[in-house]
């Protein structure tokens, strides 16, 4: 089944935040940003934009009629800068204005007088200032201390990732609406409208039950509308409490680049042990997240870094510690992964430092490590794994050694182009890491004309969870899809909603959503027992029609719920549902952490232009876990997508912050996202069909966030495609790979192709295979 | 007063004509499947068809309306995604439906409208130019393959085309609403009713070509300026030889320059050389004489004219005088040029049998992104010897730059690898990079030296390719 917004977005009549039809009299604000990363404020003149055409009031900390606070998981996070500012562009004043033109002139005339404090802008320094978000954690399985003298080779390094701007292409916003009775409406681009909800409600001091927040769908989220839409519907709903009068508030490109946080950028330090068959026995992490000046969601990111510290891999002593690290960046948040990418590229990175100093192939190390059913990750979860089964179905399905020859001999034959192949496997596992919010509700209503209508708190932002909530109902019901329609995301409908993230919507909405239909169709079933006399158990509803074992009755989905609706039996139900299974012990970091995990490999080859050091993606190919796939088309483009994005984040995609703590990569045209050239000229995916049992619906596998991390499988081959122009090139571990970092490693460390390093490359890759 | 047709309906507005197409559409108009994405047309979520007569012919084209003033479309047919809904999806819509090239939908309208420019041109029906219009188009959803996937498709259906005229085709076949088989018509009428060109102030500080610089930079202030469009001006335009010289009207686009019949000609690899400069709406857009003004050091058509060794006709309406292209930088976006002065012609000698010309660029992003180094080089070279030199770079210091002694020392030389690396170490020491958010200045230097190498790899196969990799210069 199509995604059934098609329709509407190829016609331009999808309505996002910026085209709902405005009220008469609406307001339109715009934020003061801090200029200055660090300082205390010594005074903030706003006297001249309150005096601009058009203005009608500015808003500042001490108009906030509730608790001027923000932060999620930690109060650390004023909506507006008091007496600190902490990171460039923190909102420190709002203006409201009768036009978008006059809100934005009169922002330009708000002055600050800082008195700069010293920027931190590198996570190692602020661990070493102790400048912490929280506590560190620590992951350990078996003993790392002692297993380092069982190992035949040990190696270690530092990796690094940098951050990644969503880039959804709708920008953030907000419109709230006052209603009756001091109550507002609030329509916010989030993928968490509880979070808006909550943030709105602290600021304004109303309850949660006068405040609605009500979403369509977004123009993209990837994380960045999970907890950062908050700032902006509060700043609305705050203003509009206090002028009664509708404030919408769309933000530009540059104000949202420059405002909001992104993808955390990691410091990591890697040691890892091996046996000398190459089985990895011991290994050691140490994660800085740069988590920026605000908590955020950082601590829960922090917990999947090391939830994801072994990727596909299973061994026996692992220690893993993370530190989030307050920097005055714009709080990072959540992105697609989740900080389980950051991770994963470091233990990659570990194994291509010992494949380099070996002479060998990743790919070997990789194979032979692959985590089996029953291995036990470090945060002691039994693993149910189809690790080994992707691997070798893309090796065999993709000829990854004839792909291999055929590089070798490109590369003997060409001297300005290099190719380099790369695999990468992925395990990644879906639920939320925080127990509490693997829960979803459903409203299911049947109207007597046999239309149904879904409710549930999920976010539409281009994944397709409304087409697979609608193929829920539709299947349970036995209907024609064009029967249902999946309502808006409204707090007043669903309450109490766990943002749509974590890979997990589809499961927990489509769940509650089954058992709501499900209870009604029990109901319904009895209807039509009674109705043609016969016994319930022998009823079924099938193709829009009531079945009497197996034999087709008179008796359509319409006359059945009309009847039901006569006779007074309820055809509309909310449901609750709350994933089995998880727990997490956080005292002694074990648990269920995940009802289950994603399983891959992608195949990556590229080819590098060594003159003028840029590069191409040649082909992507994928064998991915689906379990069983409930809707092929949408979770192709969600692999498709995924991997695209991963690219981005490891080859152009680069945020530049200078020392002052001031974005330079501030505009479109400054930082770059794949464009269409930039796309792998080949992407193959491959389904895994398991019919293993699990806990998704209708045992369709979570697809969001697990091919992301295919994308690092591109700066590895990269690296090799580097490495067969350059073999003593260095190349620090440093993603992403961008065009001047390629073309300064082709020419690092110059020497000419020698006959003595290919020959000790033969000898060390002889030497591994005897053993 | 502006005057266009957007979609099927005459338009009549005193909004002025600084101000921008996107926000007419959008907050005038109320057509919202217009998307704002970037406001600098590095997105392509606001894209719009912009029709035109040109020589009697009705041709379509598309432009980032975020960047388009109302002036530049005064008498033209504006074409939004409301203006090619049908009753049921038309064939463009129904195959990006059909394979699931659609995820958020933001970016959606914008590449259908690029993909209906696609069936509206009169370019060849292959997938390679179907690509190409969505070359401006940015998608953060997809990863791409499904959108090249309805791509394909529509490509299939644009092959049953033939001789045919494209607006006739996709009318006949239901492909786009049967309205725009009026739309020559009107045009001509709307044109002989305006008797010519929108009514300009006299004197202004602002000129305006393409816009799609100066709609970056100042958006705001333009809005309600007194702006003087060169645009759409007639006698500003066309590409034309005389003799052994090629003469460009400043108001050229790179679009017209790509489709000029003398720049194939004399520069068989043009268009590749083009693919690598911003993308297909900007390309349609920016003028040649704008990139020359913006005085960007970066600007990739002033430095592939400076290779040219391009000479300018300046006028302020009565006098005139010619200066060459390089003369024209004085300093850091200072220029040798008066206020009321505008570029009134470029011309250029063509390369003879001996002249050999080439472009490179590298940026972070390979297609639609601003260059970190760009370089061109012209070489005439007689019996292995170089006669004539004109290098030029951008990105390597404050101006677009003639890299003068670099050129000197190529003269008089024969092509070898030593003189080569001899030339790169020059290069070196004419060049001031700076650090910046295109790179640091350090690879910027290595990467220019990599970049001539290229130049001559390129165009004397002769060359040890080997021997000219692993050389460096410090």
């Amino acid at each position: 089944m199509k995604n059934i917004d098609s329709k509407t977005h190829t016609r331009g009549k999808s309505i996002y935040l910026d085209d709902i039809p405005l009220l008469q009299g609406t307001l339109f604000g715009a934020a003061f940003g801090s200029p200055i990363a660090h300082g205390i404020i010594r005074s903030l003149n706003i006297s001249v934009a309150e005096q601009m055409p058009g203005v009608i009031k500015v808003f500042t900390a001490k108009d906030v009629t509730g608790e001027n606070q923000i932060g999620g998981i930690i109060p650390d996070e004023p909506l507006l800068a008091e007496h600190e500012v902490d990171f460039c562009g923190m909102p420190v004043a709002f203006v409201v204005a009768q036009s978008d033109d006059a809100a934005r002139a009169a922002v330009k005339t708000i002055t600050i007088d800082i008195e700069p404090l010293p920027v931190i802008t590198d996570p190692r320094e602020a661990k070493a200032r102790g400048e912490l978000i929280v506590p560190p954690r620590t992951f350990s399985l078996g003993n790392v201390d002692t297993a380092w003298q069982a190992c035949e080779y040990i190696f270690e390094g530092i990796a690094e990732t940098n951050g990644q701007e969503h880039l959804y292409i709708e920008t953030q916003g907000a419109y709230v609406i006052p209603q009756e009775n001091g109550a507002l409406k609030v329509y916010s681009s989030t993928q968490g409208p509880t979070a808006v909800q909550r943030a709105s409600c602290r600021v304004t001091g109303l309850p949660m039950h006068l405040v609605e927040v009500e979403v369509t769908r977004l123009g993209g989220g990837f994380g960045g509308k999970e907890d950062q839409a908050n700032t902006w519907a509060a700043l609305c709903a705050l203003a509009a409490h206090r002028l009664r009068k509708p404030v919408k508030y769309s933000l530009h490109r540059m104000e949202d680049m420059a405002m909001t946080g992104k993808r955390h950028p990691y410091s990591s330090d890697y040691k890892i042990g091996f046996d000398k068959d190459l089985k990895m026995v011991a290994y050691e992490a140490t994660f800085y997240q740069n988590a920026g000046a605000a908590a955020d969601l950082s601590p829960a990111i922090m917990e999947r870094t090391l939830l994801h510290c072994t990727n596909s891999y299973f061994i026996p002593n692992v220690k893993a510690t993370a530190y989030s690290c307050r920097t005055h960046l714009p709080p990072n948040t959540a992105f697609r992964g989740f900080g389980g990418p950051q991770s994963m590229f470091v233990i990659e990175s570990a194994i291509a430092k010992a494949a380099d100093t070996l002479g060998i192939d990743s790919a070997v190390i990789q194979k032979k490590n692959l985590i089996k059913t029953g291995d036990e990750f470090p945060f002691g979860q039994k693993a149910v794994s189809e690790a080994a089964e992707c691997w070798k179905k893309a090796e065999q399905l993709y000829e990854v050694n004839s792909i291999r020859e055929g590089i070798k001999d490109f590369n003997s034959k060409n001297q300005i182009y290099k190719k380099g192949l790369a695999l990468m496997p992925v395990c990644f596992g879906i639920s939320f890491t925080n127990t509490a919010m693997n829960q979803a509700r459903s409203l299911v209503h049947v109207y007597f004309d046999g239309s149904v209508s879904v409710s549930t708190g999920a976010v539409e932002m281009g994944q397709g969870v409304n087409t697979k909530i609608l193929q829920v109902a539709a299947i349970v019901f036995s209907i024609h899809p064009d029967r249902v329609k999946v309502q808006t995301t409204s707090t007043s409908r669903i309450a109490n909603t766990s943002p749509s993230a974590a890979s997990a919507t589809a499961d927990l909405n489509g769940k509650a959503t089954y058992l709501a239909c499900t209870r009604i169709l029990e109901r319904l079933k009895k209807v039509a027992a009674e109705e043609l006399g016969v016994d319930e158990n022998l009823i079924e509803l099938k193709d829009e029609y009531v079945f009497v074992n197996n034999v087709q009755s008179d008796l359509d989905w319409k006359k059945l719920v009309n009847t039901a609706h006569l006779k007074r039996v309820g055809i509309s139900e909310h449901a609750n549902y709350a994933t089995p299974e998880i727990y997490f012990d956080k005292a002694k970091e074990k648990g269920h952490a995940f009802s289950y995990h994603v399983y891959g490999t992608a195949v990556t080859v590229v080819t590098v232009d060594c003159l003028r050091g840029i590069y191409e993606i040649d082909a992507v190919k994928v064998v991915h876990d689906f379990g069983t796939s409930m809707n092929p088309a949408i979770d192709i483009g969600q692999i498709e997508g995924g991997i695209v994005q991963g690219i981005g984040w490891m080859t152009m995609e680069e945020i530049i912050y200078d020392k002052e703590g001031k974005l330079r990569s501030n505009a479109l045209s400054t930082y770059k996202v794949p464009d269409i050239y930039s796309a792998p000229k080949e992407i193959s995916i491959d389904f895994l069909q398991s019919d293993k049992d699990n806990l998704a619906i209708f045992r369709s596998k979570a697809v969001g966030e697990p091919p992301f991390m295919y994308g690092i499988g591109t700066y590895f081959a990269l690296r090799n495609a580097i490495k067969a122009f350059n073999p003593l090139a260095h190349i620090p571990f440093n993603a992403p790979m961008t065009p001047e970092k390629t073309l300064l490693a082709l020419y690092s460390n110059p020497q000419p192709l020698s006959k003595e390093i290919k020959r000790k490359d033969e000898e060390a890759v002889t030497s591994v295979a005897i053993n | 007063m502006i005057n266009f047709i957007l979609n099927n309906n005459e338009i009549n507005t005193d909004r002025p004509a600084g101000s921008l197409l996107l926000d007419f559409i959008r907050y005038n108009q109320h057509l919202m499947g217009t998307k704002i994405g970037c406001r600098e047309g590095d997105c392509g979520a606001c894209t719009v068809l912009v029709g035109d007569l040109e020589n009697g012919e009705l041709q379509y084209r598309s432009f980032t309306s975020c960047l388009t003033p109302l002036g530049n479309i005064h008498g033209k047919h504006v074409v939004t995604v409301e203006g090619i809904n049908m009753d049921d999806l038309n064939p463009i819509q129904q195959c990006m439906a059909d394979a699931s090239a659609t995820q958020c939908g933001f970016c959606t309208p914008g590449f259908v409208m690029s993909l209906a420019g696609f069936c509206l041109s009169d370019q060849d029906a292959n997938q390679q130019n179907a690509v190409a219009a969505i070359d401006g188009n940015i998608c953060r959803c997809t990863g791409y393959k499904s959108i090249e996937r309805a791509a394909g498709k529509i490509t299939e259906l644009m092959q049953q085309k033939g001789n045919q005229e494209a607006v006739e085709f996709v009318t006949a076949n239901n492909i786009l609403p049967g309205y725009f088989a009026s739309i020559k018509e009107r045009l001509q009428k709307l044109s002989l009713a305006l008797n010519g060109e929108l009514n300009q102030p006299a004197s202004t500080a602002q000129f305006a070509g393409g816009g799609t610089d100066l709609y970056v930079q100042k958006p705001e202030e333009l809005k309600e300026a007194n702006v003087r469009f060169l645009y759409n001006k007639d006698v500003l335009k066309g590409i034309r030889k005389t003799g052994n010289k090629c003469f460009v009207g400043p108001s050229a686009t790179v679009t017209d320059l790509q489709g000029s019949e003398v720049m194939r000609q004399y520069f068989p690899n043009f268009n590749k050389q083009v693919k690598l400069i911003s993308s297909t709406p900007i390309r349609n857009m920016a003028t040649i004489a704008g990139n020359f003004i913006n005085a960007s050091p970066i600007g990739d058509f002033t430095i592939f004219f400076l290779a040219l060794n391009a000479t300018l006709v300046l006028s302020d309406g009565n006098k005139t005088r010619e200066l060459p292209l390089h003369k024209l930088y004085k300093g850091y976006k200072t220029l040798d040029k008066r206020p009321e002065e505008f570029i009134e012609q470029i011309w250029f000698e063509l390369p003879g049998k001996n002249t050999f010309f080439n472009f490179e660029k590298v940026s972070k992003r390979t297609h639609l992104d601003i260059a970190s180094v760009n370089t061109a080089i012209q070489l005439t070279v007689v019996d292995g010897t170089i006669t004539e030199a004109h290098l030029s770079a951008g990105g390597v210091g404050p101006i677009p730059k003639l890299l003068e002694q670099t050129s000197e020392f190529l003269r008089g030389r024969a092509v070898t690898e030593e003189v080569i690396n001899d030339a790169i170490d020059i290069a070196q020491s004419e060049i001031s990079p700076i650090s910046d958010a295109r790179g640091t200045s350090g690879y910027k230097r290595l990467l220019l030296g990599q970049l001539i190498k290229a130049h001559f790899i390129a165009l004397f196969p002769h060359l040890q390719v080997k021997k000219l990799l692993l050389s460096h210069s410090s």
